[in-house]
Order: C-alpha cells, then structure tokens, then sequence
C-alpha cells in the first residue's frame, strides 16, 4: 500500500527477541522482519505479548536475549537516540495531561528548541487539520477530548516528528466502529502520505485485514503465522482460524 | 530496601547531573516554586504560631518560677531556627507537595505519559524530576525563614499574654537577639536544604516507579510520605551530630 517513490520508512529486523517477567516467558524468540514503509499489523488474542513486543522497538523494555535493529542498527540500552526518527501512538494516547491539545503536539519541537514559537504554532494547527481537529480544539485539555479525539490527537503529535517508523499500540481499542474506521483511515493515509514504516499492535480484525501489507500473528508470545491478509485468512493454524472465525451466534 | 536506596541514589545522581540545564527549564521551575508556595505558606503560617507559642507555653512557667524568664526569648527561637523550624517545615512540605508529586507523577507513569516523553526523546528527568527538586530546594529554606519569623512571633505573644509567664515584648526580643547568631540560623536552612533535597528525590523516585492502576498511585503517595518522614528524622540526627562542632560560631 505505501508507494515506493515516498519511502522514507526504515526497515526493522527482530532476532531471537525472548523476554520474560517474574520467570514467566512472555515472548518466546521472535524472528521477525518489518520492510521499509509498510504497514504490518500483529494481531494477537490479549496477552500474547504484542504490547510488549512494541515496547521493545522503541526501547522502552530491554530484551532478557535475542536483537532487534532498527534502521539497520541495533537498539542499545539507551534506546535508539536520535539516530531515527520514531513515534509511538499509545492505546491510552499517552497524552500529558497537565499540557494542552496544542502544547502536546508541538512538545517535540518546543523541548528539543528545533523551531521558534511561532512556526510550532503553525505547525501544530497543519498537524492537527492533517487528523481533521480545528484550531478550536487547540486550546482543550486532555480531559476534555472523547477516546476518539485523543488518539488523533497522539497521531498529531507523532506526525510532528515526521517519523520514519511509527508504532500503534491498539489504536481502535475503547472506540465505536465509526471513530475505529476514522482512524484505520488516518494510519493509512498517513502511511501513503509519508512512507513511514507503520507497525499496528492489535485485536481487532477488522483493522488489521483492512489497512495492512502483511499481518502476523503472536501467540503465547510465537508467531505461529506470518503474510498477507490473503494469506493469513487461509491459514490452516486452529487457533488462528478460531480467532478469525469467532461470532456471537 | 537496598534495591530502593540504590535506586534513589542513581535518580540524586542524575538529577545533580542534570542541573547545569536548570536555566532552560526556569519556567517549570517557577510554576513548581508557586505550586509549593500556594499550598503550603498559610498552612506553614498556621502551624509556625501554634508551635511558637506551644514552646513559650511549655517552657514559659518553669523559667519564670526559677527566675529565668528573661531567658525564654533565645530559647524559643533557638529551638525553633534549629530544630522545630526545619524538621516541621520539611514535615508539611513531605505530607503536602511530596505526596502531591508522587502522585501526579505516579499517574503520569500509570497512564504511559512517561513512556510518551521517552519516546519523544524528552529526558523524564530533565523534564520532570529536575524542576521539582529544585524548586523544593529552594522553596523549603525560604519556608523555614518564614517559619523562624512567625514561631518567634507566636512565642512572644504567649509570653507576653500568658498570666503565668508575663514576659514582655521587648525582653522577649533583647534575649532573642542576643543569643540567635546567624550560625544558628545557618544550621537550619542548611538542614532544611538537605531535607527538601531527600523528600524531592524520594516523592519523586516514587512517582516514576509506580506499578499498577490507581491502587499502585495511592500506595506510592503513601510511600513517599512515609519514607520522607523516616529519612527526614534520621537525617536530622546526622546533621545535628555533623553540626555539632559549629554550634561555638560559624567565624563570622
């Protein structure tokens, strides 16, 4: 889906990733490769470890054995630095309470001094109309914005950082279909629109199968499977097929 | 325990590091600095009268009925400069401003915002940890000056209305004056300083190492009181020991 006359997403190898917390194995020895500037979606029941798998690529957990580079360069104990530019758009937003819309956005310019206050300002508002939220929003608190306004909010302000690998840790999870499908279409515009290399944690089918290049599936912290959403559906694992299959009736 | 300590000493360590980029980050300085002003002066106010005239009010009596009541105003104030001031300023600032930074900070851990900082290559220790150690540190020593002003005031206006002490203003201040040396000022704020250093570090290094949802944030809200006290009141005694030797003048 991303064209490669964009691309300015970087590549990620995962090798032999183990983790474990308080002797129980979370993930297992994962082997993994994310191309440059697709969208791959790891799907998974809830506690497979696919939370925990994100928060290794961006350097938030240390891996017990195993290596992950990003950008072709391995992830050290200090993260990845400032060598790439990366973003993570939490399942809760991960947005600072205490700051405004706009002050939230543009926290990464105005922390590292990369601009004077007047072009963030600008800048801010092109992100904010970029995930459709007014100037009238700018000025609001976290805590007055709906799930929904919150995560466009966090996808505002990981744009700011025009990144070259964005993560997405369940970005539809506590929303209504509608606002879901909003924001499927934002990860994929803003993959189509930048290039970026775009990882989607989640559980929901429907996302997963509707914006991703290649899917995979964890459980019990394995892969047991890895493609295209084609793929993937006609995968013969039962658990899989359990998971893609379940209905109330 | 050791596990603790050896992490509040990485988190000291680190925030001394950070502090040459103190300047950058005045403005956070400055909101914390109101912060701690807004919650703690009238209540700091409240408790430095009760504690002066308290002391005035114990101490009063027994100097007067052994002829030695002309002696109330410098024990009142050196009590209060070098013991009372310090250790219940820093007391009021554990309980009000470190319980507080536990518990924002506890919930920012709770809720990723801490992780979001990281991710934004924003240090959480320049960004959050460095602004209010420093702006309790600064904050603490002004206090207990505040303290020391109102506690005497508080003593003197026992001594003076009080039937069974009857000391006058003028002969509780004349005492005051001539047995309160600026070393004995010095001695607590510099206790004070020491003080509002540990119950930075430790409200803060509570804050950031909160697990779990809002039960985790109300059990790092209580840890942080809780150790603060406990290192405060053990400190008080290192320090009264290490100041010992001071106690016959500064040379100055």
């Amino acid at each position: 889906m991303a064209s490669a006359a964009n691309t300015t997403g970087i590549p990620v190898t995962v090798r032999g990733l183990r983790k474990s917390f308080g002797g129980e194995p979370v993930l297992k020895g994962l082997d993994l490769e994310v191309r440059a500037g697709e969208i791959f979606a790891l799907m998974g029941p809830s506690g497979s470890g696919k939370s925990v798998f994100l928060r290794h690529l961006i350097g938030l957990e240390k891996p017990d054995d195993g290596e992950i580079q990003v950008g072709g360069e391995a992830i050290s104990n200090e993260g990845i630095g400032d060598r790439f530019r990366l973003a993570m758009v939490f399942q809760s937003g991960g947005l600072l309470n205490s700051l405004t819309v706009a002050e939230n956005v543009g926290l990464y310019l105005a922390e590292h001094r990369l601009k004077p206050a007047t072009e963030i300002e600008r800048i801010v508002l092109e992100k904010l109309a970029l995930v459709e939220l007014g100037p009238e929003d700018a000025g609001k608190y976290p805590s007055e914005l709906s799930g929904g306004m919150k995560k466009r909010v966090a996808i505002a302000r990981a744009l700011v950082i025009e990144p070259q690998l964005i993560l997405f840790d369940e970005p539809t999870s506590e929303l209504d279909p509608l606002v879901a499908l909003t924001i499927g279409r934002e990860i994929l515009n803003l993959n189509q629109r930048t290039g970026a290399t775009t990882v989607v944690v989640t559980h929901d089918r429907d996302l997963a199968f509707g914006i991703a290049d290649r899917i995979a599936f964890l459980l019990e912290g394995e892969i047991v499977a890895l493609g295209t959403p084609e793929e993937i559906r006609s995968h013969s694992h039962p658990l899989l097929q359990r998971f893609l299959k379940a209905e109330f009736r | 325990m050791f596990r603790n300590l050896g992490e509040l000493i990485l988190l000291f360590t680190a925030t001394v590091r950070a502090l040459p980029r103190v300047w950058r980050e005045r403005r956070k300085v400055g909101e914390q600095l109101f912060d701690i002003g807004n919650a703690s002066l009238f209540m700091a106010c409240l408790l430095s009268l009760f504690i002066g005239g308290v002391l005035s009010l114990q101490v009063g009596p027994v100097l007067v009925e052994r002829g030695l009541g002309s002696a109330l105003g410098g024990l009142v104030a050196l009590s209060m400069c070098k013991e009372l001031a310090p250790v219940m300023m820093s007391v009021l600032i554990a309980g009000r401003i470190g319980s507080a930074m536990a518990a924002e900070l506890g919930s920012m851990r709770v809720y990723q915002e801490i992780d979001a900082l990281r991710t934004l290559n924003i240090n959480p220790i320049h960004y959050l940890v460095l602004p209010r150690v420093v702006a309790i540190a600064v904050a603490l020593p002004c206090l207990v000056i505040f303290s020391n002003l109102v506690g005497w005031l508080g003593g003197a206006l026992v001594a003076a209305h009080n039937d069974r002490i009857a000391v006058s203003w003028t002969a509780f201040f004349t005492n005051l004056q001539q047995q309160v040396e600026f070393g004995d000022l010095a001695n607590g704020l510099i206790k004070s300083f020491v003080f509002a250093v540990l119950v930075g570090v430790v409200s803060c290094h509570q804050g950031l190492s909160t697990l779990g949802g809002p039960r985790g944030i109300g059990r790092s809200v209580t840890k942080a009181v809780v150790n603060s006290f406990v290192l405060i009141l053990i400190m008080d005694y290192v320090l009264t020991r290490l100041l010992l030797p001071f106690d016959d003048g500064w040379g100055i």
